[in-house]
């Protein structure tokens, strides 16, 4: 499954990121990378983009970012 | 690779967006900060100066980026100013609450070499989430200096500064961390030895060359390649190593090492925690965390404030709030302020020659000119005070952020981001902003493609300067329905901006390179008072930098387009005959009475300008205080005085006589300033135009108009009632005697042409500003004016052809403008595709 799977309350390992260029770095800098936990917290109101909790802090990624992020239960 | 003065030490600030890396950058600087551009990119690079054990130091506050990459301008430019400057210190500022993302930043800084000392930021707000960071054991682990601090409250600044200095003082230029990226290190270990002994790129350290090599980085693959020895060894040796990780471990070097560093990260985190590292050897799990993360204030209000029918009713409200006040607030103020600028302005007229009887010297048109052209602006420094006031709560906040998760869905349909919201509003969204902080605004937007996009449109919202000439049009032509007229320009503004920006998003801006949206959702914060009044004040100075040169050049052009040629010398004959049969008149009815040879022909302007002056001394005065006016008057200047205030029979006749020239005299400037207007090149350009703006239903006269309006959209209401020779309160009766073929539909056209005409001069220079291109600026005049004239033609041609009322004609646009809008937000834009940029690379 993927980031864009998740929802409501779900907590995830990031088991692999699908992308590289500027998409790939940016979701690894900003901690999406390999053996992260992400928790879901919402969607936005129109269901896109979707906020995520990584350790103590929380950002945000759109939908076809987040498709890239393939994680598991 | 600018050299600042040799002897001062500078020091930069880096760090991650929202560790409150400017509020730290104004403790130390204060009010010494000074703005420039990093060189070839509209990055704006901070920098101050303080004063430390006596000794100057500089500071620059590089922006705040996540990381080092050659991904985005940013950090491009943070990264180039560390390695080529060579600062002698970097401030690394990390926010304590959110440590386990920061120390990713502070790793890669290490990396890159130079002296670095850690500011453990929000050090209260990590104590308020149960974190207690160590700073000891942290700066232990990581082998430099670590300094908590809460820069909100000044507390630990001095620490900060005292560790600095020493530093400095030890005049080291490096730091002894290395990170070791387990497996990989013999990898990168044997590419950095083959780059130091080739003596390749001996600025940068090897070990961060290597690891650049490895994550793909196309800045530093560039210079590789450039030297074409350097490029033949190392090149291929990259290859065969990556495929050497590859094979070994089946992942990218890539991946590899931000996994390596995000996990040296969080054991950091943890150590300095207080925990030891074999409890959470390799896993990032912070279930298995001591620290259980507790929901905090943040999470609280983030439940409210981007809930899925909340989060756009309380967005929609703070907007509101937020708009309202500006709008209002800043117009009373500016009201206020504004006797201050009419003080300036008289202080400057008055030292310039006085007028004449009918022809002004030109020194004293063009002074008055000029003085006007600048306080016409200046008026609106109040509005931009609170506007950027308004934007820096936002920011500070943290709220800013939460509007771009809301609405992103939106905009992006139409080629924007959700950080479009804001420079829209700012440029008036509804009725009443200004596209000049709009403009500047969209340097929030991390996105290229979007950020040109809302450039081009925020120029076509409802700033405050077009809001007159609706009024008066609205006024005179749509009475009945005004209030859904108004809401017809204040919303269909938007819609035409909306498809607009769908459309060169489809078309010239396709080819630019898409940035990903992801986005830090930071803690909320209470905005100091001190920091908010800080960046406004240093905005509106900016902004006063960067137009006053502006304002200055292009009125004095416009004056000159407008002043000359001069009258024929027919004409020039004529109005000087006049003049002296007034004058000639005048003095026979003086030479009647004892005055004679007191008074002559040079005093009649002055006996003019003394009865207006005097009037405006009695202005809001009662009788009496009137009474003691003129007494003063008298025995100050008896002989004018006697005259204007009828002492005397004969300053009685006198009077009569100077009535009837001053009701003549005005008749004649008036006719003469007319004459001269319709001549010059300006009204010439108007006419010239004519026959293309015939579709739109202008005349000359209102091409004029929209003509002055160029220098600056207030003109256009001012000009008009130049041009039908009235003041401001009549322009609406005179407008309608005077172009009695004028119709609704006629206002309709204008209106609308008004709304997507060109920004103004202004907003055009801060367009080139921010896309750092004339090119773009040349683009929104012309496009604006394109679009303006043919939407005014399409509605005016049309809406004639088909007999339709203004009313008729303006809903049946509304709705088509709202059909294509419709149907043009279904129009997939390519999704950016990011694995072949990662092909390129």
């Amino acid at each position: 499954m993927t980031l864009n799977d998740m929802a409501n309350t779900d907590v995830c390992k990031v088991v692999n990121v699908n992308i590289g260029g500027s998409l790939g770095q940016r979701l690894s800098d900003l901690g999406l990378c390999p053996g992260t936990d992400i928790h879901f917290i919402r969607s936005a109101p129109f269901s896109d983009p979707i906020h995520v909790r990584i350790g103590y802090y929380h950002i945000a990624l759109r939908r076809s970012e987040a498709k890239y992020v393939e994680v598991e239960k | 690779m600018s050299n600042i003065v040799q002897k001062t030490p500078v020091v930069a600030l880096a760090g991650q967006p929202n560790c409150g890396k400017s509020t730290i950058f104004n403790l130390l600087t204060g009010a010494r900060q000074f703005v420039a551009n990093y060189p070839g990119v509209t990055v704006d690079k901070m920098y101050g100066s303080c004063t430390i054990e006596n000794q100057k130091v500089s500071i620059v506050d590089l922006p705040g980026t996540y990381a080092f990459t050659s991904y985005s301008k940013e950090e491009m430019a943070a990264r180039e100013f560390i390695l080529n400057d060579s600062p002698d210190l970097i401030v690394a500022v990390v926010d304590a609450s959110t440590l386990d993302k920061g120390l990713y930043f502070v790793l890669q800084l290490l990396e890159m070499g130079k002296p670095v000392v850690v500011a453990l930021n929000m050090i209260d707000v990590a104590h308020r989430r149960g974190l207690y960071p160590d700073a000891m054991r942290l700066s232990e682990a990581l082998n430099v200096p670590v300094v908590p601090l809460q820069a909100t409250k000044k507390n630990g600044s001095k620490d900060l500064l005292e560790i600095v200095g020493k530093v400095i003082a030890k005049n080291t230029n490096s730091n002894s961390y290395q990170m070791d990226y387990n497996e990989l290190t013999p990898f990168i270990e044997k590419l950095a030895q083959t780059i130091e002994r080739g003596g390749f790129l001996s600025t940068h350290p090897p070990y961060w060359i290597a690891l650049k090599l490895f994550e793909d980085d196309s800045a530093v693959l560039e210079l590789i390649q450039k030297n074409s020895e350097m490029a033949k060894e190392i090149i291929p040796l990259i290859q065969t190593l990556k495929e050497e990780i590859s094979e070994k471990f089946s992942k990218t070097a890539l991946a590899m090492l931000t996994f390596e560093r995000h996990t040296k990260a969080r054991t950091l985190f943890k150590a300095s925690l207080g925990e030891s590292k074999e409890d959470s050897s390799d896993s990032a799990d912070d279930s298995s965390d001591k620290h259980i993360y507790t929901p905090s204030l943040t999470d609280r209000i983030d439940s409210v404030l981007c809930h899925r029918i909340l989060g756009p009713i309380c967005l929609f409200a703070i907007l509101f709030v937020f708009y309202q006040v500006s709008v209002t607030l800043g117009n009373d103020l500016a009201a206020r302020v504004w006797p201050l600028w009419a003080s300036v302005e008289t202080f400057f007229i008055s030292k310039l020659p006085i007028e004449g009887f009918i022809v002004d010297p030109i020194i004293t048109f063009f002074g008055n000119w000029l003085v006007k052209s600048l306080t016409a602006i200046m008026n609106y420094l109040p509005i931009f005070f609170l506007m950027f006031g308004f934007v820096a709560i936002l920011e500070d906040s943290g709220y800013l952020a939460r509007i771009a998760f809301v609405l992103d869905k939106i905009f992006n349909i139409f080629g924007l981001h959700g950080q479009s919201t804001l420079p829209l509003i700012i440029g008036g969204i509804y009725v009443g902003g200004c596209a000049i902080p709009g403009v500047v605004a969209t340097r929030a937007i991390p996105d290229e493609r979007a950020r040109f996009a809302t450039i081009m449109i925020v120029p076509m919202m409802n700033c405050l300067a077009k809001v007159p000439l609706y009024l008066l049009l609205i006024g005179v032509f749509f009475a009945n329905e005004a209030g859904s007229s108004m809401f017809f320009m204040g919303t269909i503004t938007l819609i035409v901006g909306l498809i607009v920006a769908k459309v060169l998003s489809l078309t010239i801006l396709r080819s630019y390179p898409p940035s990903p949206f992801i986005i830090e959702l930071p803690s909320y914060h209470m905005p100091t008072f001190r920091n908010v009044i800080n960046e406004s004040f240093r905005r509106v100075a900016i902004f006063i930098k960067k137009i006053f040169t502006v304002v200055l050049t292009v009125s004095s052009v416009v004056f000159l387009l407008i002043y000359f040629p001069n009258l024929s010398e027919e004409r020039t004959q004529y109005f000087a005959n006049e003049q002296t049969k007034l004058e000639t008149g005048f003095l026979k009815a003086v030479d009647k009475t004892d005055y004679a040879g007191q008074i002559t022909q040079k005093d009649i302007v002055p006996l003019l300008i003394y009865q207006s002056e005097l009037r405006a001394m009695k202005m809001g005065k009662n009788k009496d205080q009137a009474a003691t006016i003129n007494d003063e008057e008298l025995k100050a200047n008896p002989l004018y005085a006697s005259i204007i205030l009828r002492k005397t029979p004969a300053g009685k006749s006198i009077f009569g006589a100077l009535r009837k020239v001053d009701s003549k005299r005005k008749g004649l400037r008036r006719n003469y300033s007319t004459e001269r207007f319709e001549g010059s090149y300006l009204g010439r350009a108007g006419k010239a135009i004519e026959p293309i703006t015939a579709g739109a239903g202008f005349t000359w006269r209102i091409n004029v108009a929209l003509l002055s309006a160029l220098a600056a959209k207030e003109n256009s209401a001012a000009t008009l009632g130049a041009l039908y020779g009235i003041d401001g309160a009549t322009t609406a009766e005179s407008f309608k005697e005077q172009e009695s073929s004028f119709t609704p539909l006629h206002a309709l056209a204008l209106m609308l042409f008004m709304a997507f005409y060109p920004p103004c001069l202004a907003t055009a220079m801060m367009v080139r500003a921010q896309t750092a291109s004339t090119k773009w600026m040349l683009f929104a005049i012309l496009f604006q004016i394109t679009l303006g004239l043919g939407i005014a033609t399409l509605v005016f041609s049309l809406g004639t052809m088909l007999g339709f009322t203004g009313v008729e004609a303006m809903w049946t646009f509304y709705g088509f403008c709202f059909l294509i809008m419709l149907i043009i937000g279904f129009i997939p834009i390519k999704a950016p595709d990011y694995s072949l940029q990662a092909l390129k690379t």
